[in-house]
């Protein structure tokens, strides 16, 4: 378990470091100046000059990789070009809201997903069955922002129950929560529809009714257990797509999270923080990534790790 | 759902889909083909019939409901937009750019993890494991943020969304052309191949690509409502068409202003988007399942 654990979150460091080249590649050597980016079509050559020479882009690529890499592992990135902060700490005090939109949508998936995976699992092949399983394709397919706007025409704009944009109470939780679950409640009802449809038909689920147990107790104790296993980990790896989701969600709705920052500073040419941003929302996704590994063993107790 | 089983020379036994299954498989294919048919043939007629006029503004025409009779005496069937657009003009012109950074993108990655994916497993070796970390990183970076990122850096236009696109979707293709040649090159034609003098290059693209190509056929299916799906969101955010091109996620954005008021404009081109990408996602589980008998959806 040690060992396999040091690999574990060696490897994780291995794919954080590649995430920053990857951005450091994206950013500088993607053709396209930053410096004249951010200056803009009215800024003269001094201008542009003196932004690269600020930022040390006149300086060889090797060079420059060097010192972004030991800054980098400083949590160094340097000033926000808008806001009058370091572009860790603009990025940082978003955090809060982005984890309470993704944790939230989450939690409402699987509270959705399990309910509506288990009754079409039971009645298997009914009407009831094909209606969840339409639920599910069309959370799968339709596109959250869009889902997003609909929300906000119907229940923000025509019948006014719910506030369409900003973060406050509950109230205002509930559209981008709602439209940032429902492809992952798509995704989980199929998984838990489909893990006990499998494992319906084994003898110990069989024996369990045989000694009398209601279908209630058989499906709860029994069954499940076993199939929740992937759903765990499947809905491990949905969170850090949520993260990801939570960036276009949050500019629908005006939600003060890291992915609304995000598209901020990619119209304001802030590339300090657009690096931060992006860094910050995959080293999230590595780290829930690297959590649903670990606890896969303990999840399983069949799977033990040399 | 009839099926019979074969037992096989060297034991173990295999299912082969009855009759009935097979032709169940078609009918479903070509239920789901036929959203696809119109689709297609709207992308590509539609801007003919209804064409799309960039420049001219109504103002005295904007926001009509659907239905709307001009005073050209056209029906706005989606009615128009805040300057006077007639909005299923828009909404076909649309679709033909939400097809053409479809077939592009996947075509382009498709081709990228073909040719690595089948040199990484042809070649082995440094070569394999370098491409294969390569395509981890990738998979550990949420797309849709890598897409981002390097939008943001190139700029809004339609060629930038495919080179974005066509970057962030190849791994996919790569790693299902490299599982299929590792298996594809240790069987007896290709030995037999070598044995009898059979170059690398022959090999190569005699034996192993025509072996990788149909399992990528059902990955370019799904990755083609994935990358439709990319290509709005991406417009949505304004990092994807420029404004003059009604991309389905630009126009999405536009009546995000004026819902209250016209929430056609924002309804209107969604729908579209939704069927689309529902029915591509159902018709490419289906080719999957008809094309690898071993699956069996209950």
């Amino acid at each position: 378990m040690g060992s396999y654990l040091a690999g574990r979150l060696g490897y994780a460091v291995f794919v954080l470091w590649g995430a920053i080249t990857i951005v450091f590649v994206t950013v500088r050597v993607v053709p396209g100046d930053p410096a004249q980016l951010m200056v803009g079509a009215q800024g003269t050559r001094q201008d542009v000059e003196a932004l690269r020479h600020r930022f040390g882009l006149d300086r060889p690529l090797p060079a420059q990789y060097g010192s972004y890499l030991g800054e980098a592992a400083r949590l160094n990135f340097g000033q926000s070009l808008r806001l009058e902060q370091p572009a860790v700490d603009a990025v940082a005090q978003r955090i809060p809201a982005t984890a309470l939109l993704a944790l939230s949508a989450m939690a409402l998936a699987v509270t959705a997903s399990l309910p509506l995976g288990i009754v079409a699992a039971v009645a298997r092949g009914s009407l009831l069955d094909r209606a969840v399983s339409v639920v599910s394709l069309v959370g799968q397919s339709v596109p959250n922002f869009w889902l997003g706007i609909m929300f906000i025409l119907i229940f923000a704009r025509t019948l006014r129950w719910l506030p369409s944009a900003g973060i406050g109470g509950l109230e205002h939780l509930i559209l981008p929560a709602v439209s940032l679950a429902l492809l992952v409640i798509g995704v989980l009802t199929r998984l838990v529809r489909s893990g006990l449809v499998d494992v319906i038909h084994e003898d110990y689920v069989r024996t369990a009714y045989a000694k009398g147990l209601a279908l209630r107790s058989v499906i709860v104790r029994h069954a499940l257990p076993n199939a929740l296993i992937p759903v765990v980990t499947v809905a491990g790896l949905q969170l850090g797509h949520l993260l990801a989701g939570a960036v276009i969600v949050e500019t629908v709705f005006a939600w003060p999270g890291v992915g609304r920052l995000l598209v901020d500073a990619i119209s304001n040419r802030d590339y300090p923080v657009v690096q931060v941003a992006v860094l910050l929302i995959t080293a999230g996704f590595i780290l829930v990534n690297l959590l649903v590994d670990l606890s896969y063993a303990y999840l399983d107790p069949r799977i033990r790790y040399r | 759902m009839s099926s019979s089983t074969i037992t096989l020379p060297l034991g173990g036994t295999v299912s082969v889909p009855g009759h009935r299954r097979g032709r169940r498989m078609r009918l479903r294919l070509l239920l789901w083909s036929g959203p696809l048919a119109v689709f297609v043939a709207l992308a590509v007629l539609g801007p003919v019939l209804v064409p799309y006029d960039p420049v001219t503004v109504r103002l005295g025409e904007r926001l009509k409901p659907p239905g709307a009779v001009l005073e050209t005496g056209a029906r706005a069937w989606l009615g128009t937009d805040q300057v006077g657009k007639d909005l299923l003009a828009q909404v076909l012109q649309g679709a033909r750019i939400s097809l053409f950074v479809g077939v592009t993108t996947v075509l382009a990655s498709g081709l990228i993890g073909l040719v690595t994916g089948v040199a990484a497993g042809y070649a082995g070796g440094t070569l394999d494991a370098l491409l294969m970390r390569l395509a981890d990183l990738q998979l550990a970076f949420p797309s849709i943020l890598l897409a981002i990122l390097i939008a943001a850096v190139l700029g809004p236009s339609i060629a930038n969304v495919i080179i974005t696109l066509s970057v962030t979707r190849w791994v996919t293709f790569a790693r299902v052309a490299r599982a299929s040649t590792l298996v594809t090159k240790e069987r007896e034609f290709v030995m037999a191949a070598h044995a009898i003098g059979a170059d690398a290059a022959r090999l190569v693209s005699r034996h192993l690509v025509p072996f990788a190509v149909t399992p990528l056929i059902v990955v370019a299916t799904t990755e083609m409502g994935l990358v439709i799906l990319a290509e709005a969101s991406l417009s949505f955010l304004g990092l994807g068409a420029p404004p003059d091109h009604p991309s389905w996620g630009l126009i999405i954005a536009n009546g995000r202003n004026y819902l209250s008021s016209a929430w056609w404009i924002s309804t209107m081109p969604g729908i579209a988007l939704s069927l689309v990408v529902i029915a591509i996602g159902q018709f490419g589980d289906t080719l999957r399942d008809y094309l690898d008998p071993r699956t069996v959806s209950e």
